[in-house]
């Protein structure tokens, strides 16, 4: 529709002025900042000049190392064991601290460690703490994302029928959406509560007492895998209702002509449903995964990262450098790393899911 | 095949409404226990948690521990604040992302494509990717107050409402819509002689009552629920939304029931308002899905 009544550059820029320039402040300059202090020693506050240090703000957080060790052994060349038969290594800090003979490994921490033989096979990092956030962080995205994504879809199902009263049910299901994420963590501390948390209350009658009681958010094995159940809790409504919209733009005559034909419950899923629900899934696990990915609250709520690092997040430790320690160089790397996993991750899925030809 | 009786029609019904009623409980028990254990004295409260009695309001009931939270923390400062925030951030959002729609779908103007484009790309950047670079600028920017020029935006309202005015989703929502209204209408009120300024007004407005609804939902809650923004760039409690607030309750001793009390205070009227409005909640969400 050009025309010389809809043309009008002054317009245009008048109207859409203000919401271009408040984003290129507050979203597109900050952005490309991050990318910016990556590259240099930035504070928040600082009496010295910022300068350019390179990569060596990535280079402090990712760099990783192998270390293969051999026993040790004494001057015939057999090896040396302990009173209780096992094998003793050469320390690792001998290696890690000051060696001209290894500079790579200058600074470095092990992360873990595994034996191979005689040997021991050590993995080291420079920021054991930032790796084992990443690490969190993707087992943690990697469990929710599919797991989140059946459930809600499980759910639309289930609600997609019609029964009557079935909009009560919906609004039941979606209601901790609506809930902040903050209110939601500090009740489900008193759930996983170790002394008289509701869950092992519930497990201990479930069980006639037999289930020993665990802290669940203090215990390392359970940590993470807690907050992880929580968070599906909380938000699978909301993928629930992007899942419903998405059932609802299939035609009801294809569900009718699949009837007819005799199809399963199994085979109108399959033939019918899920192939119109193709778009539907694409966004729905990569609106998960970007939320997945920013994990923090709950974090900052329940653990603060603990126990022994279990629940470490990307962005509780961009948080905790950038603001907490007032290295916004530090804390923005942190944030472009993040960036670029969200940004693999998305391209992966939209990849994975693409229509075949 | 299960011949369809009656019998059989019946039992399927008990057995559909038994598994959601199921995945219902699932989905309140924390809410009610929330409620119930901010009506009950802290000893109670605990004791409570090893049976129902934990989702029941029973034993010694009362509304103290609301009374303690307003005496323990300036509970209805930051209540004043959250509205605040919320509420201009709101107003100010359906302004600016709604004329910026109207300038992307109605008018034709050099730049158009591209800024838009710019625009929808920022849906892909998570706002916690930006956070800590933002916080350095939000440090800097200087501020026209009441008292003359100042910099520094850290402890005031606007550090946590401007950056939040615009943003890529509200004007996704406003362009996905205003497509679909007839752009005929517009050219026609334009040949008849009709400024920009009354076609966005007295047209296109008037019209967009769904996506304004919309939009409003989505903002509001993304905005009281905020948590990471507030916590790094408002230290004085004059400023402090509720979320952050929360931490008053943990300082000192932990009184588990004033705890609750102020959970209930800050969730019961957003959870009221949903269940008011409960259809336009859900169709906002189901909105935010449409054609990705």
């Amino acid at each position: 529709m050009a025309s010389k009544f809809t043309r009008s550059n002054a317009t245009g820029w008048m109207m859409a002025g203000p919401a271009a320039a408040l984003m290129a402040l507050f979203i597109v300059l900050p952005f490309i900042f991050a990318i910016g202090f990556s590259f240099t020693n930035q504070r928040l506050i600082s009496p010295n000049p910022t300068q350019f240090v390179g990569l060596s703000n990535y280079s402090q957080l990712l760099g990783v190392g192998l270390l293969v060790l051999e026993p040790e052994k004494d001057e015939a060349g057999s090896v040396l064991r302990t009173d209780d038969g096992s094998l003793t290594y050469p320390a690792l800090r001998g290696f890690t601290r000051n060696n001209p003979d290894y500079p790579q490994f200058d600074g470095m921490r092990e992360w873990f460690s595994l034996s191979l033989g005689e040997n021991r096979i050590y993995v080291l990092a420079r920021d054991v703490v930032f790796i084992k956030a990443i690490v969190n962080t993707v087992i943690f995205v990697m469990v929710v994302a599919p797991l989140q994504g059946g459930l809600a879809l499980v759910l639309a199902l289930l609600i997609n029928q019609k029964l009557r009263g079935i909009n009560f049910f919906r609004a039941v299901y979606f209601m901790p959406v609506v809930v902040s994420i903050v209110v939601v963590s500090l009740l489900w501390r008193f759930i996983y509560d170790g002394q008289s948390g509701l869950l092992n209350n519930l497990l201990g009658a479930l069980t006639f007492g037999a289930f020993p009681r665990i802290d669940w958010l203090g215990n390392p094995n359970t940590a993470l895998g807690a907050i992880i159940a929580m968070s599906i809790w909380q938000a699978v409504g909301f993928h629930m209702v992007i899942w419903l919209s998405g059932l609802q733009t299939i035609s009801p005559s294809l569900y009718e002509a699949a009837a007819i034909e005799g199809a399963s419950p199994w085979q109108t899923f399959r033939y019918v449903t899920w192939p119109g629900l193709r778009n539907t899934a694409v966004l729905v696990l990569i609106v998960i995964t970007m939320q997945a990915f920013a994990l923090f609250a709950q974090i900052d709520v329940m653990t603060s990262g603990g126990p022994l690092d279990s629940t470490q997040t990307i962005v509780f430790q961009a948080v905790e450098r950038g603001y907490g320690k007032q290295d916004i160089s530090g804390g923005s790397t942190i944030s472009v790393i993040l960036f670029v996993f969200v940004l693999a991750i998305s391209l992966l899925q939209r990849w994975l899911t693409r229509e075949k030809k | 095949m299960a011949q369809i009786t009656a019998d059989n029609h019946g039992l399927r019904l008990v057995v559909r409404y038994t598994v959601l009623g199921l995945i219902a409980l699932m989905f309140v028990f924390p809410l009610v226990f929330m409620l119930m254990s901010s009506l009950k004295p802290d000893a109670q409260l605990l004791s409570d948690t090893r049976s129902l009695r934990a989702f029941l309001p029973v034993g010694d009931i009362s509304l103290d521990n609301y009374f303690d939270a307003f005496r323990r923390a300036p509970v209805g400062l930051f209540i004043f604040n959250s509205v605040v925030v919320t509420g201009i951030t709101v107003v100010l959002s359906l302004m600016v992302c709604s004329a910026a729609a109207f300038a992307f779908v109605f008018v034709d103007w050099r730049g158009r494509e591209l800024v838009l484009t710019l625009i929808l790309a920022t849906l892909i950047v998570p706002f916690e990717t930006i956070a800590i670079p933002l916080l350095l600028i939000a440090s800097k920017l200087p501020w026209l107050g009441l008292d003359g020029l100042s910099y520094g935006w850290l402890n005031s309202y606007q550090v946590q409402i401007i950056p939040f005015v615009a943003d890529g989703l509200t004007i996704f929502l406003f362009v996905q819509y205003f497509k679909d209204l007839p752009g005929e209408l517009i050219e026609a009120a334009r040949v008849e002689g009709a400024s920009w300024w009354q076609v966005y007004r007295r047209i296109v407005m008037p019209l967009a009552g769904p996506v304004l609804a919309t939009a409003a939902i989505l903002k509001f809650l993304a905005m009281y629920n905020q948590y990471l923004w507030p916590l790094m760039v408002v230290q004085e409690e004059t400023y402090r939304p509720v979320m952050v607030g929360l931490q008053y309750f943990f300082q000192l001793n932990r009184a588990w029931g004033e705890i609750m009390a102020y959970l209930s205070l800050i969730t019961v009227p957003v959870l009221a308002f949903y269940l008011f409005l409960q259809r336009a909640f859900i169709a906002s969400i189901a909105s935010t899905g449409v054609k990705g």
